[in-house]
């Protein structure tokens, strides 16, 4: 076994593991750090593939932004433990059936899955020869310069997203003091200090 | 000799003895950088700073860390314990593990990938985590507090010094030290580095690189008026050691970042002196020395400034220096100091 293949194996075991440790820690807080530990080990796939680039991206994007706002409201939330647990016993038949309903699904669409001819061939043609050219410049000149608008509307879309949630959650709230850092900035220190001798056990 | 380091044993040997190497060198000069900090402090204050162990204090950072090492761990009640151990190691790892990319001569380092720059990046945004996990698992109101406020500012600044950078590797077209380093080099010495076309984004990144670190006067996780020593509150003994172990490193990646990226890394500041790694180690001493002056004469920010400049004037600024940076390189002008790949070097 190379150490290639090693690396693979590893990975993968604790990718699977930790994705079980999500779902089966007793502490969300628990549950969030095994889901990072997932997310660093399939970085670790992305590496051995040789998709470096893709793989600083996950931990960039995954770990270090999304998984930090996760675990920021899940420390947040005061969860009463135990109540979560009486729940889980009287939900779980019908969890159940809904989980075996979408494995039949899937296991439907897979089992009949047929890859239209030369759908290979389609997805090879725009790719850049990854011999001659590193991953991060391919990435680059497929979304800047060949679907260079299909980028940009996606981008777009992005925006009206974070728009509309600013919108949302942005009120207004009267007889709030607020700090106008500007005025704090401009603020004359002769009119906002005074200097005084003070004399030895006179006081002011 | 040469035989066995073919096989796949000396391979291993030698990456472990070139991992040690460096370890050693990180480790080492930790303990004359914590030194070095409270002299400068000392020195700014009128004091005489650590004196009494080794010549002129030079062994107190020794005596120091023994000291932490002999201590008994107390370990609060109703903490949780396992995440409670892993923050500090965390913290103290993460610090170390970037240093593999970090190169001090050409080719003079243990991982010459790719997107280096990337890897540094990845690391440091990892390195919240430590906090966050200290802080939660410590069980108290203040740790929690100072997480809070650290894991905010260390993303918040985290998104600059990205933007920051990607004008450098704009500049470069590539994200490999060496290759930035490379592009660096020129005729004129050091005119040639990239602090002269990235002049304002040189300071923004160095002010960055205080909020990112927690140094003064970004300190405000341990603001030690209002929360003590924020997450690090309920550590004592090893564990404490790591963090701030772990903090010292990351300040002194930073000082190899900034000399690598705006500085010319082991190039010469002039062209009649060979290129060697002594320099790089100067230009990192000389920005931890700029780090250490900070501390000593700046006061501390209030949190909502520090939050506001961050945002409302650091963010705008770094995205706005990307698009001139790229309408630079892109028409080549100012003979191609921005786009060096153009031009060659």
């Amino acid at each position: 076994m190379s150490v290639a293949d090693f690396a693979f194996y590893a990975f993968a075991i604790v990718v699977i593991g930790a994705g079980l440790m999500v779902v089966t820690s007793r502490n969300p807080v628990h549950s969030v750090l095994w889901l990072i530990l997932a997310f660093l080990s399939s970085a670790g796939l992305f590496v051995l593939l040789g998709a470096e680039f893709m793989a600083m991206l996950l931990i960039i994007v995954y770990v270090g932004a999304v998984a930090v706002l996760f675990l920021f409201v899940v420390m947040m939330l005061d969860i009463d433990f135990a109540a979560l647990k009486a729940g889980m016993a009287r939900y779980f038949p019908l969890a159940s059936l809904v989980g075996l309903v979408i494995l039949m699904q899937l296991a439907l669409l897979f089992g009949s899955w047929v890859e239209a001819e030369g759908a290979l061939g389609l997805r090879q043609a725009v790719t850049p020869d990854m011999a001659e050219i590193h991953n991060t410049k391919a990435l680059g000149l497929i979304l800047y310069d060949q679907y260079f608008l299909a980028f940009q509307l996606a981008g777009l879309i992005l925006l009206v997203a974070m728009i509309g949630a600013i919108v949302l959650t942005l009120r207004k709230r009267e007889n709030v003091k607020r700090q106008d850092v500007l005025a704090q900035m401009y603020r004359d220190p002769a009119k906002a200090l005074e200097l005084k001798d003070v004399k030895p056990g006179q006081g002011l | 000799m040469a035989e066995f380091l073919d096989t796949a044993l000396g391979i291993t040997v030698l990456i472990v003895a070139q991992s040690l190497l460096v370890i050693a060198f990180v480790m080492i000069s930790l303990l004359f950088l914590v030194y070095g900090d409270r002299k400068v402090w000392a020195a700014v204050q009128m004091r005489r700073g650590p004196n009494v162990v080794g010549p002129f204090g030079l062994l107190q950072s020794v005596a120091d860390a023994l000291k932490y090492v002999v201590k008994e761990v107390v370990i609060p009640a109703g903490v949780d314990r396992p995440v409670y151990f892993l923050a500090p190691m965390l913290s103290f790892v993460l610090a170390v593990l970037a240093w593999s990319v970090i190169p001090f001569n050409d080719g003079w380092v243990l991982a010459d990938i790719n997107v280096a720059v990337l890897f540094v990046l990845a690391i440091a945004s990892l390195e919240v985590y430590g906090v966050i996990m200290g802080g939660w698992a410590s069980n108290s109101k203040y740790a929690f507090l100072g997480s809070l406020r650290s894991a905010a500012q260390m993303i918040s600044y985290e998104v600059s010094l990205g933007l920051i950078i990607i004008g450098v590797i704009i500049s470069t077209g590539s994200m490999n030290f060496g290759a930035i380093v490379a592009a660096q080099d020129g005729n004129w010495g050091l005119f040639s580095w990239y602090w002269l076309p990235h002049l304002p984004m040189v300071v923004l990144f160095f002010v960055s690189c205080l909020a990112e670190t927690n140094r003064p006067p970004f300190d405000l996780p341990e603001a030690e008026s209002e929360l003590v020593a924020g997450f690090m509150v309920e550590y004592s003994s090893t564990p404490y050691l790591l963090f701030m172990a772990g903090e010292y490193i990351a300040i002194f990646l930073m000082c190899a970042l900034i000399s690598l990226l705006f500085f010319g890394g082991w190039l010469s500041p002039v062209p009649f002196l060979p290129d060697g790694p002594h320099w790089m180690i100067l230009k990192m001493a000389f920005f931890f020395f700029l780090f250490a002056m900070v501390k000593a004469i700046v006061p501390r920010y209030r949190y909502d400034q520090l939050m506001r400049i961050g945002w409302k004037v650091f963010l705008p600024l770094s995205l706005a220096w990307v698009v001139i940076v790229a309408f630079f390189a892109k028409f080549e002008l100012f003979g191609g100091a921005y786009a060096r790949w153009a031009v060659g070097g």
